[in-house]
C-alpha cells in the first residue's frame, strides 16, 4: 500500500448558499454547505474543496460563518478558495477552520503574497489555484497560459513556468483547473496537466471538464495528478464517492476505501 | 472519563479541528491554551502543531510550553498526544530551515524526504508527503484500540521522524523511506498524522486517547 489518490469534491458557495445545486437523496436543504460537506465525509471523500464566489463584502462574512461551521462537523481536509487577497484573509480563513487556502489572483497580483503566507502558515496550507487555457504556439507546439476573470483575461503567464515559480516560492500544491474543460463535461486537459505535474515537485490536483469516471481515471494515470476534483458529477448524484473510488481501485490506483 | 483536555496554543497556526474533533468524541472539557495554570490542573494534554519547525520551536521557549510539556510527562504523569509537527518538536533536532534544535525529549532526528525522492518501483514521489497512507502498526497499544493494522491516516509533511530508540516504534508509513508514524513512551503518545483530519479512524484514535490512563 502507498499513498492514496485523492478524490475532492468542490462546493462553489455563494452567500453561504451552494450554487450549482446539489441534488442528493436524502438532503434536507440541497443549498447547505454544511450539510453536503458533512455528506461527502460520510460517502468517503478525501478532502473537501469550497469555493467562494461571494462577491459583496458583507457576504465574506457569512462565508467565514459557513468555514466554521464546516471545521466543527466535517473531520477531513478543508481547503477555502475564492476571494483571498492578502495574508490577512489567509489568516481569517484559517483561523475559521480551513486546512488550507487556495490562492488565484492574488498570486498573480503580487507573486510575493505566496512567499510571505507560506512563510507565516507554512507551505502545507497555501495551495495556488492555476486557470490555465490552452493558446499554441504559431508553429502548433502546445501551450498553455494562465487566464484570469473566469478565462475571458489573459495574463501572457506561461502556465508551466509560472507552476514551477509558485511552487519555488513556497505554494504547498497547485490545483489547475483547464478553463477549455470547466463545465464541459468532456475530460480533463491532460496535455497541461502531464506538463505541470512533471515540471513540479509538489502535488497537484487536477480540475475542469469531469463528466464520467473515466475522466478520472484519465487525470491520474495519464495526467500524472496526485488528486482529482469534480463538482457536478457528485452534486447530481450521476456518481457518489464510493462508485468513483470503486473504478479507480479497478483500474489499479490506490484510493482510501 | 476524559477530565479536562488542554490543547498547548503557541499560536501555531488553526487549534480549532483539533478542539472539535476532542468535543466531537466526547472530552468533558476542553480548553485550548498556553496558560501555564490551566494546563497544571488538566487530566491530558495535546501538543499540536503546524508549520516550519524553527517559529514553533521560537514560539514553544518564548511561552515556555516546554515547561509545561515537560511537566505534563513527568511530575503530572497525564496522557500526553502529539501531533505533526508537535512530535517533531519533541526530537533532538531537525533539518529544516538550515538545522533547529528541538526539545530533546525523544532522541532522535528529523530529516528531509529528499528530492528526488522515489518508491521501490521508481516512480517519483512528491514532497510534501500529503494525502492518506497506510499506517503500519508495530505494536500493540491502547491507541490502537479498534483500528486495523495498515489504516488509511491523512498526512501533510515535508520532514519525517526517525527516533533512536526503535523499541518505541508504534507505527510507520512508507513514502520512499520508512518514516516513523507513531512513537510511544509510558504517558507519550505521539503522531505524525492528523487524527483531527482523519475521518472515523481519527476520530476512533482520539477517542481512545480521551479514555487512555497513560499506561501501555
Amino acid at each position: 500500500m502507498s499513498l492514496a489518490k485523492r478524490i475532492i469534491p468542490c462546493l462553489d458557495v455563494d452567500c453561504g448558499r451552494v450554487v450549482k445545486g446539489v441534488n442528493f437523496v436524502g438532503i434536507r436543504d440541497a443549498g447547505d454547505p454544511v450539510e453536503i460537506a458533512m455528506r461527502y465525509n460520510e460517502q468517503g471523500a478525501d478532502e473537501i474543496t469550497f469555493l467562494d464566489i461571494t462577491a459583496s463584502h458583507e457576504g465574506r462574512d457569512t462565508t467565514v460563518h459557513t468555514v466554521e461551521q464546516i471545521a466543527e462537523h466535517v473531520f477531513i481536509p478543508l481547503t477555502v478558495g475564492g476571494g483571498i487577497r492578502s495574508v490577512e484573509d489567509i489568516r481569517t480563513m484559517l483561523n475559521a477552520g480551513a486546512d488550507k487556502v487556495s490562492i488565484n489572483t492574488a498570486a498573480i497580483n503580487n507573486p510575493d503574497l505566496v512567499r510571505e503566507s507560506a512563510e507565516r502558515f507554512g507551505s502545507q496550507c497555501i495551495v495556488v489555484a492555476i486557470d490555465a487555457k490552452r493558446v499554441d504556439d504559431v508553429d502548433g507546439k502546445p501551450r498553455w497560459e494562465i487566464f484570469t476573470h473566469g478565462g475571458r483575461k489573459p495574463t501572457g503567464i506561461d502556465a508551466v513556468e509560472w507552476a514551477q515559480k509558485m511552487a519555488d516560492r513556497g505554494a504547498g500544491e497547485i490545483l489547475l483547473t483547464s478553463m477549455d474543460r470547466d463545465g464541459t463535461k468532456n475530460g480533463f486537459e491532460l496535455g497541461v496537466t502531464r506538463a505541470i505535474t512533471d515540471a513540479v515537485e509538489i502535488p497537484v490536483i487536477a480540475s475542469g471538464g469531469v463528466g464520467n469516471l473515466d475522466h478520472l481515471v484519465d487525470g491520474i494515470i495519464e495526467g500524472g495528478a496526485d488528486a482529482v476534483l469534480a463538482a457536478s458529477i457528485f452534486h447530481f448524484g450521476e456518481y457518489s464517492v464510493p462508485e468513483a473510488k470503486a473504478h479507480m481501485a479497478a483500474r489499479g490506483i490506490e484510493v482510501r476505501l | 472519563m476524559s477530565g479536562l483536555v488542554a490543547v498547548i496554543d503557541y499560536g501555531m497556526g488553526n487549534l480549532h479541528s483539533v478542539a472539535s474533533a476532542l468535543n466531537h468524541v466526547g472530552a468533558d472539557e476542553v480548553v485550548v491554551t498556553h496558560d501555564a495554570e490551566l494546563i497544571r490542573k488538566a487530566d491530558r494534554v495535546v501538543f499540536p502543531g503546524v508549520g516550519a519547525i524553527r517559529d514553533c520551536m521560537h514560539e514553544i521557549r518564548r511561552l515556555q510550553c516546554d515547561e509545561l510539556l515537560t511537566r505534563a510527562l513527568t511530575e503530572q504523569g497525564i496522557p500526553v498526544l502529539a501531533i505533526c509537527v508537535g512530535l517533531q518538536a519533541m526530537m533532538s533536532s531537525s533539518q529544516e530551515n538550515g538545522g533547529v534544535d528541538c526539545l530533546d525529549i525523544i532522541p532522535g532526528e528529523v530529516r528531509y524526504f529528499g528530492n528526488p525522492l522515489s518508491d521501490a518501483e521508481g516512480n517519483r514521489l512528491k514532497v510534501p508527503h500529503m494525502g492518506w497512507n497506510a499506517v503500519c502498526q508495530k505494536r500493540q497499544h491502547p491507541l490502537w484500540r479498534g483500528i486495523a493494522d495498515m489504516t488509511r491516516f491523512y498526512f501533510v509533511h515535508s520532514y519525517y521522524v526517525h527516533a533512536e530508540d526503535r523499541s518505541l516504534l508504534a507505527a510507520s508509513v512508507e513514502y520512499g523511506v520508512s518514516a516513523d508514524a507513531a512513537l510511544a513512551r509510558d504517558n507519550l503518545f505521539a503522531v505524525q498524522f492528523h487524527p483531527e483530519k482523519s475521518a472515523g479512524a481519527g476520530l476512533q484514535l482520539l477517542r481512545n486517547f480521551i479514555g487512555w490512563n497513560g499506561t501501555c
